[in-house]
């Protein structure tokens, strides 16, 4: 009989009930006695020298408890926050790490960047005071695009980063794409923006710092998805608190999609603060707040050509991309257009030779760093329209341009041009499944009928391929990361048999309280309302790294089992004692430690007992208790890969486009929770679409000014925007490095969606000529493109 | 948010009243503007009075050869209202079409056009249908009351009580909404009383406007395609980042097309 909360059950989320009927327990909704409110006073300049801050006017205002500013913090000696990531640039330099104050010191480099914070009893008295403080600014020109920055006498935005540029990275085998390209029967080429984005987490930011006088202990609870990185970081770098003094609690957090990876100014802000005034200092960000200063995504500007001989089989990738940086380096985001970006360039394709250049700049915005797929999606995009382009230029089908290049299952496991190697995937057969479902070869049917109503529709692929799971440290390190990247475990048996999970990595809506806990109900044959799955808390877990790059279950989960396997042969030999039989002979059978060829058997239950009751107990052998911690370094990347298929119609007169059927067939590996997987792709994509019909983030070239600061600019995808989606997948291709199978869920989504609706539009609008437009597809955009295309005599 | 004093009279004549006992007060109607406004720290009225309590603000009235809307109806109530569907139905589509199902539930008619945003859409209602709107004081025609960008023929504490909208032979409204606020960015209402047509555009320029030259095209030969010919000038037209005013020019003639089409 199958487990009914096991693996592939479609359990239903344990944790929504407290989510949907508002009891989670936020950052927010913490409150602690004496507590008192942090304001932040923000730049409102995106480049201004600071010549003087008077804040005595302030100071005499209701309730403020103190005024602290840049010069404050540096007399404590509080550091710079810390980049987990170091890039060298072709010649072989480090690249350039301007320091990253959390209260600016002399200079505000975006606007939004903090100067000053307030500390009153209640956040109207900080916001009142805020008002007060007197900040002589003295404003300097701007550099707010990546290329702007980087053309010659463009303001500087550090004054000793000449030319802006934070490193010019390469990778791949120059020489060898030159020659091919040499040889090529045919070039396509493409000139793309990926632009930037806001990420729009529910759950606004927000950070409470403590500190116990009679302990010393620091304790910071805050909207984080690794809050281990964070005590790390900003103990060892920032405060100088070591880390048995430090908690650091990211309690329920409603959302990330990567923004709260880093370790932000105002968690530092706090902690610092919380001891110096002596009392608890909570700040939470208001949403126009998280607008200007969450670190954004995206914002890429490339060039790319793809060498092709005259069958269409792919000789050679070339890319060149420029990447915003914003004003300061965020923790990860040099890895982010980099070794999460340039990897990934192959794609699905067997393309033998690859080279990509990535200009990392420095501008006067917010910084940029992982988003949603994080260098991935802007990967697939980028390669995915070239191939569109390319089966447009050859007229070779896409469908059929795109399965001659697949690197084929039989290949596997794969060594790319670029750095990875792919352990499994057939991509064929995604393809496969995908066109059926899609009812490719009814397309024209569909497109004859939407002319009939005036309308044109066009259809459009993604495939991607995403390496998930990250990653092993080793290979990490050798790329320049300055952490390791394992995830941690502790799987302890209570006497009753109840279980508590302790993992590393953490939920902020992923639904790791019921995935995590059907790992042990699989395994033990424990009812799911017995297992508790705890995250989040520094003082409770052994150390972990977090939750982003869909790792979760691949690595956080592998490394349950692994606990779960030391439970388990504890338990074997608990077993084989308590029923007299050899340990050899103990077989564990949906979750009973069974005598083999006996009716003899233990439940889980009964062995927990013994081992925290141990009257008959092989206490010469063993420890008593059940109760076991692991660590799971994964031994490579996870490769989830997947064909979205996207159409699209557009009503010519207006330029709106609508997406009319949206289908996704994707290879997780295993999947222990299907539900929970169609959910997460579900919300991958409406991210996608976003990206590809609404969301962009504009700052006024000039001034810096932050132009789309809320929804009534900043154009969110909305649920009635988006179609019923048919999702599938299929399990025959599970991870082989991890205990598993599992290759991860999280991104793969917002990977493959926008790629797809941009191809759909362009294919639907190249009746007219277009061969390709930037996201968003807004109706002007739109509108346009059709316009330039469309002759004089024609318009009307 | 500044701190204020917050008031709920239950007549016009207390909010009168109490309007004059205050250094700075402010009328409070769904505080759909307002009090985004107030949460920015971009107001600082000393009181509020909230006008959400007196009931001849309220409700909806057959009357005069149209309907009267007090001016404290909701955006919802219009739109489900069974006499604006079957009098004015263009009045209860348009109301159904104005931002998300939480605006609706909130926002007032009157709150509307005191408020007089260039991308609202009971402007273009007031306009094409030749509204009266009433106030606490005098009637003003609705082709006066709108007098620019967020401005209006209203005198300080002026307090709007209903608008009277003329029941049209036909009439239909055609919205652009920008994707992202949901506003228009361009709206046409087209009404059609006898032998007068009127096209009234809202969202594309400063304030609510009539198409003049659509206006005598459609009296003549009243058709969609009547207005192929027709040209938007896009000088003075708004232009943000959501639409140029070459583009708020073209939608004008497809949402005018859109509405005659609706006319039936
Ligand atoms: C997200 C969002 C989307 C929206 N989308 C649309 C849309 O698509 N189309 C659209 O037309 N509108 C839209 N609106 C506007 C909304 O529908 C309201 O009509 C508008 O915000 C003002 O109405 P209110 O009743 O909320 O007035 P309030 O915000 O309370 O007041 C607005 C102004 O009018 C004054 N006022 C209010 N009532 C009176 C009165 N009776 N007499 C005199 N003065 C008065 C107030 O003092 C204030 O100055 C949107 C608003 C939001 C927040």
């Amino acid at each position: 009989m199958a487990n009914p909360t096991g693996i592939g059950a479609s359990v239903r989320r344990r944790e929504d009930a407290r989510f949907l009927t508002g009891r989670g327990t936020y950052t927010d909704d913490i409150n602690r006695p004496g507590q008192t409110h942090a304001v932040f006073v923000r730049s409102p300049y995106a480049h201004a020298r600071i010549t003087g801050i008077d804040a005595a006017e302030a100071m005499q205002a209701p309730g403020v408890i103190a005024v602290l500013t840049g010069a404050d913090m540096e007399t404590d000696k509080v550091g710079s926050l810390p980049c987990g990531w170091q890039i060298h640039s072709k010649d072989g330099s480090p690249m350039k790490e301007p320091p990253h104050f959390p209260i600016a010191r002399d200079r505000a480099r975006y606007v939004g960047d903090a100067v000053a914070v307030v500390i009153a009893e209640t956040r109207e008295q900080a916001k009142d005071a805020a008002e007060l403080v007197m900040v002589d600014y003295e404003e300097l020109p701007a550099a707010v695009t990546s290329l702007k920055a980087l053309e010659g006498g463009a303001p500087l935005v550090h004054d000793d980063i000449g030319g802006n540029l934070c490193f010019d990275w390469h990778l791949g085998d120059a020489a060898a794409v030159d020659a091919a390209f040499a040889q090529a029967a045919h070039v396509a080429k493409l000139d793309l923006v990926n632009q930037r984005l806001v990420p729009n987490a529910m759950e606004p930011r927000a950070a409470l710092g403590e500190y116990d006088r009679a302990t010393g202990e620091h304790t910071l609870t805050t909207t984080s998805q690794n809050p281990h990185v964070i005590r790390l970081l900003m103990g060892a770098f920032v405060l100088g608190i070591p880390e048995h003094k430090l908690r650091v609690v990211a309690p329920d957090v409603g959302g990330g999609f990567g923004s709260k990876i880093f370790h932000y100014g105002e968690e530092a802000v706090v902690t610092w603060a919380a001891k110096k005034v002596g009392r608890p200092v909570k700040w939470t960000a208001e949403r126009s707040e998280s607008f200007l200063t969450d670190a954004h995504g995206r914002d890429h500007v490339s060039h790319a050509e793809l060498a092709m001989d005259k069958d269409g089989n792919f000789l050679a990738l070339r890319v060149a991309t420029i990447a915003n940086m914003g004003a300061y380096l965020s923790t990860f985001a040099p890895s982010i257009p980099t070794y999460l970006y340039a990897t990934l360039l192959a794609g699905q394709y067997k393309t033998p030779a690859i080279y990509a250049e990535v200009k990392a700049v420095f501008t006067n915005t917010v910084p940029v760093d992982a988003y949603r797929g994080a260098g991935r999606p802007e990967a697939c995009y980028l390669i995915e329209r070239l191939v569109e382009v390319a089966a447009a230029e050859t007229g070779i089908d896409k469908a059929e341009l795109r399965r001659r290049n697949f690197v084929p299952a039989s290949a596997m496991p794969y060594q790319t041009p670029v750095a990875l190697q792919y352990d499994t995937g057939d991509f064929a057969k995604n393809l496969d499944i995908a066109l059926p479902l899609v009812d490719y070869d009814g397309f024209a049917a569909r497109k004859a009928e939407s002319a009939r109503r005036g309308k044109l529709r066009g259809i459009g692929f993604a495939t991607y391929i995403e390496a998930c799971g990250i990653a092993p440290s080793n290979v990490a390190g050798a790329l320049g990361a300055r952490a390791g990247l394992y995830e941690s475990a502790e799987v302890r048996f209570h006497p009753t048999g109840s279980v508590t999970v302790f993992t590393g990595s953490h939920s902020h809506g992923q639904g790791h309280e019921t995935t995590f806990a059907q790992l042990v109900s699989e395994r033990f044959g424990v009812p799911i309302e017995n297992v508790e799955i705890v995250h989040g808390d520094t003082s409770k877990i052994p150390f972990g790294m977090g939750t982003y790059g869909s790792r979760s279950l691949a690595v956080g989960g592998s490394a349950i089992v692994k606990a779960m396997d030391k439970v388990e042969r504890k338990a074997k030999k608990i077993a084989a004692h308590m029923l007299e039989a050899a340990e050899a002979d103990i077989e564990v059978k949906d979750g009973r430690f069974v005598v083999a060829g006996t009716d003899k058997a233990l439940t889980i239950g009964d062995i927990a007992l013994q081992a925290y009751v141990p009257h008959n107990f092989p206490l010469d052998e063993l420890e008593p208790g059940l109760d076991e911690q692991a660590f799971y370094d994964p031994k490579n990347f996870t490769y989830p890969n997947g064909c979205h298929v996207c159409e699209v119609e557009i009503d010519p007169d207006t330029g709106v486009v609508q997406v009319a059927s949206f289908a996704a067939v994707d290879d997780f590996g295993r999947v222990i929770n299907p539900l929970i997987v169609e959910g997460q792709v579900h919300g991958g994509l409406v991210q996608g679409i976003g990206q590809a019909l609404y969301e962009n983030c504009v700052y006024d070239e000039e001034s810096g000014q932050l132009l789309t600061g809320s929804y009534m600019d900043y154009c969110m995808p909305r649920a009635d925007d988006v179609p019923s989606f048919t999702v599938r997948y299929h399990e025959d291709q599970p991870c082989t490095h991890n205990p598993l199978g599992v290759k991860g869920c999280g991104e793969a989504g917002t990977i493959g969606a926008s790629a797809a609706v941009m191809n759909a539009v362009v294919h639907a609008l190249s009746e007219y000529g277009v061969t390709h437009l930037d996201m968003p597809a807004t109706p002007e955009r739109v509108w346009q493109a059709i316009r330039r295309h469309t002759p004089a005599q024609a318009a009307e | 948010m500044y701190a204020f004093t917050y008031h709920r009279p239950k007549s016009v004549a207390d909010a009168v009243a109490l309007q004059g006992r205050f250094e700075d007060p402010k009328l409070l109607g769904g505080g759909q503007t307002l009090l985004p406004t107030l949460k920015q720290r971009l107001a600082r009225p000393s009181d509020l009075i909230d006008l959400g309590q007196i009931p001849e603000l309220q409700g909806i009235r057959e009357e005069a050869g149209g309907l009267t809307v007090g001016a404290f109806t909701r955006h919802a109530q219009v739109a489900h209202s069974d006499v604006v569907q079957r009098v004015i139905p263009a009045l209860a589509s348009l109301a159904e079409g104005i931002g998300d199902r939480q605006v609706r539930n909130m926002g007032t008619l009157g709150g509307s056009i005191c408020n007089a945003d260039p991308s609202a859409d009971y402007p273009a209602a007031v306009v094409a249908l030749k509204a009266t709107v009433r106030t606490d004081r005098r009637e003003i025609a609705g082709d006066d009351f709108f007098t620019g960008m967020f401005e209006t023929a209203l005198e300080p504490g002026e307090i709007v009580t209903a608008v009277h909208f003329q029941t049209p032979d036909k009439a239909a409204y055609a919205k652009f909404r920008n994707p992202a606020s949901r506003y228009a960015i361009v709206g046409v209402f087209v009404a059609v009383f006898g032998s007068e047509v009127r096209v009234a555009v809202t969202g594309a320029g400063p304030s609510v406007f009539r198409a003049d030259d659509m206006e005598a095209t459609l009296a003549q030969d009243f058709r969609a395609d009547a207005l192929n010919g027709a040209s938007v000038s896009a000088d003075g037209l708004n232009a943000d980042i959501h639409a140029s005013a070459d583009y708020r020019a073209h939608l004008v003639r497809v949402m005018a097309r859109r509405a005659v089409e609706a006319c039936g």
